[in-house]
């Protein structure tokens, strides 16, 4: 099989859960998007593990073993994640990304200076959830 | 002791009172008097001692060098000849009366303490102009009487005329002091010394090359002093300082010190014709003027300003006539009246709560309030009108016969043309003294209206020093024109007769058409009400003051004149007197020639300042800030639009990583 | 064409052992399935992180995740395509099912589930996949994967080689699992004030994370294992 099938896969899984993570709004539909560049990754590692121990005369199937590491640590990160996402929607009421926005310039300080933009995202907030 | 010692404690002692008062006037109130009169009583005493010792003998001469300078030596020396004595045991009689009539003058002014140790320095640095040998410990004191009038004549300092006034005298007299510091280091450079004993042997033996511009250049300084014209425009405004330090300043200080310094110099001054045909006329210029401005004056301590300005402009005259003895003569009789005039001016302002003349014609009875002052004023003014046997009459006619004997071309010292000069115009201003005189004296006693207002007796201190004071108004003259020539050069001082008959004879009549003049115009003055008074009567005699100076502009329209019918000096002036009220333009010419391209230039310099230097400031804050602002505006907050620019950015850098690492 | 003889070289040998390599335009069996299964799973993922429902994401998330399982056994990774099918499949969709629902995500179509950074992450997205793609095509466009013989991830060779080789960052991610577990109860407890105000409004929201955590990652240990 040629190696190019699983890479291309891989790297358009990757890009679809970039997307994701940039484009979700929803803390857990980040994520899942999350776990399919996790995903891609173990498929790379599968893949060139694989041809490589094909190829080679001697092999430490670190690709597979890696991937074991990865679905672990992924299985822990989402369990980490979810409790920080229950804990923030807790607290403020909502899992909307764009909605925490502490680090913003002027937040909770608002100066002369910092109201123009603070009102401007306010407005943007008001058109996207509209 | 001996005379040294005596002689260096008659300066040291005001200064230590001086300090003292500084020092401890905030926290020991109660020692502000007896350290304001005591050491200045003392410096009195010692000075009448040096006097008495030195005698009108030999000069005493002491000299201590404290450091080598490299050049020029400046050592603290002593000169104490029959005029440097005579002149301080003058500046300590009026200081010590100045001091004594402040006690009760200012007795209820929070800043007493400041002003009284201010007065010592003051006395202190005139003490050491008189008394110093070198021109540079002279400058010392020359300067500190700068910054000590700065501060006194400011002393009302809540009024915008006063304060106006000090920074005028300070400025003015500074633009006099520039030229005379250079004269001075060309002086010492020619003559090898600072001291005055060697500067003058130098001029005697021929060894100053270019005694003219070092005669004018000093001349600068001692016109600005001195309020020679053109620089004697800060005098008149000074009058917005306390009466006690207007008499002060016109009477033994300060202006007096001008006077004293040519007198000390005259060798260098004969040695340069030019220079003498100079002074000549502008003493003349500044006797004539002055006197016009006299008559037309309405507050009554601006008439005694300008009388001043004339008087000394005497004294000049008399200079430019080569007869230092003549001049330091009528420094002294001077000294004694105008010192009376402008205190017994104090008394009748407190009395009258205003200080305007016209004001004050229209008060009845106003003598009979301050009978002190009337007779010591009556005295004073005759004095200074020179009639005889008034101790005016005297040095008047000392100067006016040293100008006679120069004119007749007697003496080899001065140049004719200056004799003719001052004498004409001495006579001519003999005639207008007597006018101004008059004039003050019958507007201020003989008002006619309504019943002048009685605030009860003045304190005990004022009308004693009065009397003190008039005694050697009346009586210095008289008896001094004879002693004086042993302590002064030996020139004879007494009257001669031609000057004497014309002098007197002048005098009468500007005397009787004055008062005819007023008999004509008194008339009108009742039909026209005028004046504004004092809102605190009651209070001390400086509050008064202080409120009578602020309140005339706003009542007159003006600080030097009255729009008063009734003024014999309108109808003797004619249309003279619109100018002469304000002095002749000299200050509007000022204003027009200096003060005004200063503020232009100053405004030109703003103007650079605020909007071109400023405009690169700004604009180099600019950008920097708009960029701030650009970039503030990617700080949303939103987690995602970082890491959408984060990615964005590490896929160009992979992109272009990979095109180099492949060399495409 | 030079990124290929840079990548080429690398990978040098086993092109020469692997010698012969067919096109793209004659493919196997295995290449045709492999394709197939990967469309779907693609399409799966694009539709998990575009639908606006979000419990079909979460759904269509599971198809993706089994796609890729079955792509493990076309690359003859068994263990590791039961693994992917136990943990993702089994636990991690079921935790995040859960975690949409214990935040009270709406079901049905929410307007809203996209944020205002739609279009940039769509432009990043797209220059990075386009970058990713044309990299690694220009890289191993003739690498040929021998997939006969023995399969190359069995249980037994797997096991061995991760007992062998792999035993001390086994033991390491115990610990990581463990800290992981301890975290999650930490996170999920509520602050004491805190649980006095909203103690009985929400008393079993309260547990229900620690709860869920604890036999999960326990689980995921065990799976690894």
């Amino acid at each position: 099989m040629h190696l190019a099938y699983p890479a291309v896969l891989s790297a358009l899984l990757f890009c679809t859960g970039l997307y994701g993570v940039l484009a979700r709004r929803n803390a857990i539909l980040v994520l899942m998007s999350v776990e399919l560049m996790l995903n891609a990754v173990n498929l790379n590692l599968v893949a060139f593990d694989v041809w490589l121990s094909k190829a080679a005369e001697e092999t430490l199937h670190s690709g597979q073993a890696l991937t074991l590491f990865t679905i672990a640590i992924a299985a822990a990160e989402i369990g980490i994640g979810l409790a920080i996402v229950l804990a923030v929607h807790r607290n403020r009421g909502t899992s909307d990304i764009d909605r925490l926005r502490d680090t913003a310039e002027g937040h909770e300080t608002g100066g002369p200076d910092t109201d123009a933009p603070a009102t401007g995202t306010a407005a943007e907030k008001a058109e996207a959830t509209a | 002791m001996t005379t040294t010692t005596l002689a260096v404690l008659v300066p040291l002692l005001p200064f230590l009172g001086a300090a003292a008062g500084l020092l401890l006037g905030r926290t020991a109130p109660g020692f502000a008097r007896p350290l304001a009169v005591l050491p200045t009583l003392a410096a009195f005493v010692l000075a009448t001692l040096v006097a008495a010792r030195q005698g009108g003998g030999r000069a005493i001469d002491a000299a201590t060098e404290l450091t080598p300078t490299g050049s020029v030596p400046i050592e603290l020396a002593l000169h104490i000849d029959g005029f440097a004595a005579l002149v301080a045991v003058l500046v300590g009689c009026v200081a010590t009366c100045v001091q004594i009539y402040s006690t009760g003058y200012l007795r209820d002014d929070p800043r007493y303490p400041s002003y009284a140790a201010l007065v010592s320095l003051f006395t202190s640095a005139m003490l050491l102009v008189v008394y110093s040998g070198d021109l540079m410990v002279l400058l010392v004191g020359w300067e500190i009487m700068g910054i000590c009038s700065y501060f006194l004549v400011g002393h009302y300092w809540e009024t915008p005329e006063a304060r106006a006034a000090s920074l005028k005298a300070f400025l003015v007299t500074k633009l006099g002091d520039i030229p005379f510091l250079i004269g001075l280091f060309a002086l010492a450079t020619d003559a090898g010394s600072f001291r005055i004993t060697k500067v003058l042997g130098a001029v005697a033996s021929g060894g100053v090359d270019h005694p003219t511009l070092i005669a004018l250049l000093l001349l600068a300084g001692v016109a600005g002093k001195s309020a020679q014209f053109p620089l004697h425009t800060w005098l008149p405004d000074a009058m917005a300082g306390p009466t006690p330090v207007s008499a002060l300043i016109h009477a033994a200080t300060m202006v007096a010190a001008g006077v004293y310094f040519i007198a000390r110099l005259l060798p260098l001054f004969e040695a340069s014709q030019a220079a003498m045909i100079v002074l000549a006329v502008m003493a003349a210029v500044t006797m004539i003027g002055s006197a016009l401005a006299a008559l037309a004056q309405d507050d009554i301590k601006r008439v005694l300003a300008y009388s001043t300005i004339g008087q000394l402009g005497y004294m000049t005259g008399a200079l430019a006539a080569g007869d230092r003895g003549a001049a330091v003569f009528h420094l002294l009789t001077h000294g004694a009246f105008k010192a009376l005039l402008f205190l017994a001016a104090g008394v009748i302002i407190h009395a009258a709560g205003t200080n305007s003349l016209a004001a004050m014609s229209r008060m009845r009875n106003l003598r009979d309030r301050v009978p002190d002052a009337y007779w010591t004023m009556t005295v004073a003014l005759l004095a200074l009108a020179a009639i005889p046997p008034f101790s005016g009459f005297f040095s008047k006619e000392s100067v006016l016969g040293a100008a006679e004997h120069v004119a007749t071309g007697h003496t080899e010292h001065a140049p004719g043309a200056a004799g003719w000069t001052v004498l004409v115009a001495g006579l001519l201003t003999a005639l207008l003294t007597a006018a101004y005189a008059m004039r003050l004296w019958l507007l201020t006693f003989r008002g006619r209206g309504a019943e002048a207002p009685d605030h009860g007796r003045q304190p005990l201190v004022m009308n004693a020093v009065l009397w003190v004071l008039a005694i050697p108004s009346l009586a210095l003259g008289g008896l001094a024109f004879r002693l004086l020539p042993d302590w002064f050069d030996g020139g004879d001082l007494a009257p001669t007769l031609t000057t004497s008959v014309l002098g007197t004879g002048v005098a009468l009549v500007g005397g009787i058409v004055t008062y005819a003049a007023w008999r004509h115009t008194t008339a009108v003055g009742a039909r026209v009400p005028l004046g504004a008074v004092a809102a605190h009567p009651e209070g001390d005699a400086a509050l008064v003051e202080a409120e009578a100076i602020a309140s005339h502009e706003p009542a007159y329209g003006n600080v030097a004149y009255a729009p008063d019918p009734s003024d014999p000096g309108r109808l003797l002036l004619g249309p003279l007197h619109r100018h002469a009220a304000v002095g002749f333009h000299l200050d509007a010419v000022y204003s027009a020639l200096f003060v005004r391209p200063v503020q232009a230039g100053a405004s030109l310099v703003r103007f650079l300042d605020r909007e071109v230097v400023d405009t690169y400031v700004r604009g180099a804050g600019t950008l920097p800030r708009w960029l701030g602002a650009a970039v503030r505006r990617a700080q949303t907050g939103n987690v995602q639009t970082y890491v959408s620019a984060l990615l964005a950015g590490t896929v160009v850098l992979a992109v272009a990583a990979v095109l180099v690492a492949t060399g495409a | 064409m030079t990124l290929a003889a840079t990548v080429g070289r690398l990978a040098a040998d086993p092109m020469s052992t692997a010698a012969g390599s067919p096109g793209f335009l004659s493919p196997t069996g295995v290449e045709i399935a492999f394709l197939l299964v990967g469309l779907v799973t693609f399409g799966a993922a694009v539709v998990t992180v575009t639908t606006r429902q979000l419990v079909h994401a979460a759904l269509w998330l599971v198809v993706a995740l089994g796609g890729l399982a079955v792509e493990y056994l076309l690359l003859t990774a068994e263990f590791i395509a039961w693994v992917q099918v136990l943990i993702y499949v089994g636990s991690v969709v079921v935790l995040l099912l859960f975690g949409l629902m214990l935040t009270r995500a709406p079901i049905g179509r929410s307007p809203d589930a996209d944020s205002g950074n739609r279009w940039a992450a769509l432009t990043v997205a797209v220059a990075a996949a386009a970058a990713l793609v044309w990299v690694v095509v220009d890289a191993f466009r003739t690498t040929w994967i021998d997939l006969d013989g023995p399969a190359a991830g069995s249980t037994r060779v797997t096991g061995a080689s991760l007992f062998q080789n792999w035993v001390l960052p086994f033991e390491a991610l115990s610990v990581l699992l463990l800290a992981a577990l301890v975290g999650a109860i930490v996170l999920s407890r509520k602050a004491k004030a805190d649980s006095a105000r909203t103690a009985r409004a929400t008393s079993a929201e309260r547990d229900t994370p620690a709860a869920l955590a604890e036999p999960d990652t326990r689980s995921d240990t065990e799976g690894a294992r």
